[in-house]
């Protein structure tokens, strides 16, 4: 098991003609991620190292019979692509395009509410989810994902900053400790998947034993995690949150990352997740001490 | 990005949104010009990104030009917080029977909009919420139905705004909601909106704060990013297009990735150091960025030495290793650095980094972040 993707995810990319879809597409199929097809409008009939290029999403999902989708297109063309494999009846849709201006993010959130409950949106801005040896969608360095174990205990991954996704998947490398499924869910102000979904996917995966997430300062959604632990996740986790010396009212790389009004600080989130039970690291290798520990109390 | 005043008042008028007639002055004669155009008695007022401008004797009515020559001459160059005035806006003064609350922003927990309506405005909003919150009214707005007429009406029913200023109130947010949908706004906010004794609703102040990922459709805010009062590092990295924010320690940080360099400048601060700023170079870490990071950093002259943290996931860390050989080539460091460069093939980037003849005066290589972190603020010292 492992939550959202596994080794029957048929991956079509949106985009796999331009840099950032070839170069990433081609990475992703050779982890072992079945890439069964490309979206470029107007290239239907050419192929990227053979892998088949379609017109549009509907013909990819009719060719291929693809049900996820990894768009790596520029953020004006970002929000038509998303509904576009919405629309294709595409379950699951990772977007990891930067800069898609949070007006779009938010109308493309609520058309997929409203029109396509059944299609789940992974980012934008966002490295992508990984299950290790299963699927790898997105920007991750698969070699870094220590593969789960039959027995476990393994340990699932949420995360809103990208390199502290990775850092997250090496620490549990370098301590041997296998990964059910790591998630970046971006830092947008509009993420389509939150803290809690992932959390909620989480508990219920029997693939899974624990749980660490990494959050950052700005927004509410470590705060709405640390309510949803309470009541719902009796998995152990651990957990840091980025950017205690941020400065109020300053835009820390990421869109969503900012603190402003006193509110969405990281001491809050921190003292948030604390009540909930959760262990925090004050550094991301702290945390993955911490994991470290809880996975040899599981075992 | 943040607004003045009066680029704000300047775009609410696009959207039709009622301001009052003035013009922008950098001098005490520009100033009385304006006044002379939009006609007596007018208010001068201090443009500056803050607060408590009317507390700090930022704004003042003038009655003719002596006062606005006075004024003006005060007002200019004055310290508000830390923010030294550079331009005065000169309005017509209005007249004013109410005062009200109004803005916009994106509710990002419920991914909705959120419409704040008060019939108490002119003050701190957040002090109306301290005291009363129910005397403000929030409302969600789906970004796919909009806000119509008949909502916004409704909203103002709830917020207890008179019955004379309803239909003006009505209006008013209706126009500043299309201000900030199709404006592309992180926020718009009038406080106070006023309700003059003729019986008109106005804006007698703007704050409006524009979302950088949508200027690709809006040429027009090229003059908005002329006068962003950036400092000479800020201005250097936009110029060579880094992520970076300039604060005041001691140690220079370069990391890829926004979460790593937000984590670098806390584990500094944990081991008892500074950070002189953020900078994220992105996924990349080759040797042009490398350099450019490392000429920002460079003129910053706070700077005693630099940490440069790297993650290599899909960029291997011997390339990442050269990348930074080489920009320590080009560029003529005043302070030397501390290197933690983990990941894919960590160990052959810091063989690279260690066999480069750098001598260790101005380059150390340390395995983990907190270790680098430590070094670094060591020769912060």
């Amino acid at each position: 098991m492992a939550i959202f993707v596994d080794q029957h995810t048929k991956v079509i990319v949106q985009g796999l003609t331009g840099g950032q879809g070839r170069f990433h597409g081609l990475r992703n199929k050779a982890y072992g991620t079945q890439v069964v097809g490309g979206v470029t409008p107007g290239k239907a009939g050419q192929d990227v190292e053979g892998i088949p290029v379609f017109d549009s999403v509907e013909d990819a999902v009719k060719a291929t019979g693809a049900t996820a989708s990894f768009i790596a297109v520029p953020p004006k063309a970002a929000p038509a692509a998303i509904l576009e494999a919405a629309r294709a009846g595409i379950g699951f849709v990772v977007c990891i395009t930067e800069g898609i201006p949070a007006q779009d993010e938010a109308r493309v959130f609520a058309t997929l509410q409203r029109d396509f409950p059944a299609t789940r949106l992974l980012g934008p801005n966002c490295p992508g989810i990984i299950s290790p040896g299963k699927c790898n969608i997105g920007i991750t360095a698969g070699e870094i994902a220590q593969l789960p174990t039959a027995s476990g205990p393994n340990v699932g991954i949420v995360s809103r900053s990208g390199t502290l996704t990775y850092q997250a998947l090496y620490e549990l490398k370098q301590q041997g400790i296998g990964v059910s499924t790591c998630v970046g869910i971006g830092g947008d102000p509009v993420p389509g998947t939150s803290f809690v979904d992932c959390l909620a996917e989480f508990q219920a995966d029997p693939e899974t034993h624990a749980i660490i997430m990494i959050g950052e300062i700005g927004g509410s959604a470590e705060e709405e995690a640390a309510e949803f632990i309470t009541n719902h996740v009796t998995k152990p986790m651990s957990a840091y949150i980025a950017g205690v010396t941020a400065p109020a009212g300053k835009k820390m790389g990421h869109a969503g990352a900012i603190v402003s009004g006193g509110k969405g600080t990281a001491q809050g989130k921190m003292d948030a997740l604390r009540m909930a039970g959760v262990k925090i690291g004050l550094n991301p290798t702290e945390a993955g001490s911490l994991m470290a520990e809880i996975v040899n109390n599981l075992r | 990005m943040d607004l003045f005043e009066y680029q704000g008042k300047q775009y609410f008028a696009k959207y039709n949104i009622p301001v009052s007639a003035g013009g922008v002055a950098h001098t005490v004669d520009e100033a009385v010009v304006e006044a002379e155009k939009a006609l007596y008695p007018v208010v001068v007022k201090a443009q500056v990104q803050v607060g408590g401008r009317g507390k700090a004797g930022g704004i003042k009515l003038a009655t003719n030009a002596d006062e606005v020559r006075l004024h003006a001459g005060n007002i200019l160059g004055m310290d508000i917080k830390g923010h030294v005035v550079k331009r005065v806006w000169i309005e017509h003064a209005s007249d004013i029977a109410e005062e009200y609350y109004a803005s916009f922003t994106l509710d990002r927990a419920a991914k909705q909009h959120l419409l704040m309506l008060s019939a108490q405005g002119g003050v701190e909003i957040e002090d109306v919420a301290a005291k009363d919150p129910t005397a403000i009214v929030k409302l969600h707005i789906n970004p796919i139905n909009g806000l119509s007429l008949a909502t916004a009406r409704q909203a103002s029913v709830d917020a207890k705004i008179p019955e004379k200023a309803l239909d003006g109130v009505a209006d008013m947010l209706v126009k500043l909601y299309e201000c900030f949908t199709k404006g592309d706004c992180d926020l718009a906010e009038i406080n106070p909106l006023i309700l003059k004794p003729t019986g008109e609703v106005h804006a007698l102040d703007a704050k409006v704060s524009l979302d950088s990922n949508a200027a690709f459709r809006h040429p027009e805010w090229e003059e908005y990013a002329a006068t962003e009062e950036l400092d000479a590092r800020e201005q250097l990295a936009r110029e060579k297009n880094l992520q970076y924010i300039g604060l005041d320690g001691t140690v220079g940080i370069i990391a890829n990735g926004a979460g790593l360099a937000m984590s670098t400048l806390d584990v500094v601060n944990q081991v008892g150091g500074s950070a002189a700023n953020f900078l994220d170079i992105g996924g990349g870490a080759n040797a042009e960025l490398m350099t450019a990071a490392l000429e920002v950093i460079n003129s910053d002259a706070k700077v005693k030495s630099i940490f440069i943290n790297i993650f290599g996931g899909i960029t291997r860390g011997e390339e990442v290793a050269k990348g930074i050989v080489e920009a320590v080539k080009r560029v003529t460091l005043r302070a030397p650095i501390v290197i933690r460069l983990d990941g894919t093939n960590a160990e052959e980037g810091r063989k690279i980094l260690a066999e480069a003849g750098i001598p260790d005066s101005q380059l150390t290589s340390r395995p983990t972040m907190l270790e680098a972190a430590r070094a670094a603020v060591a020769l912060a010292k």
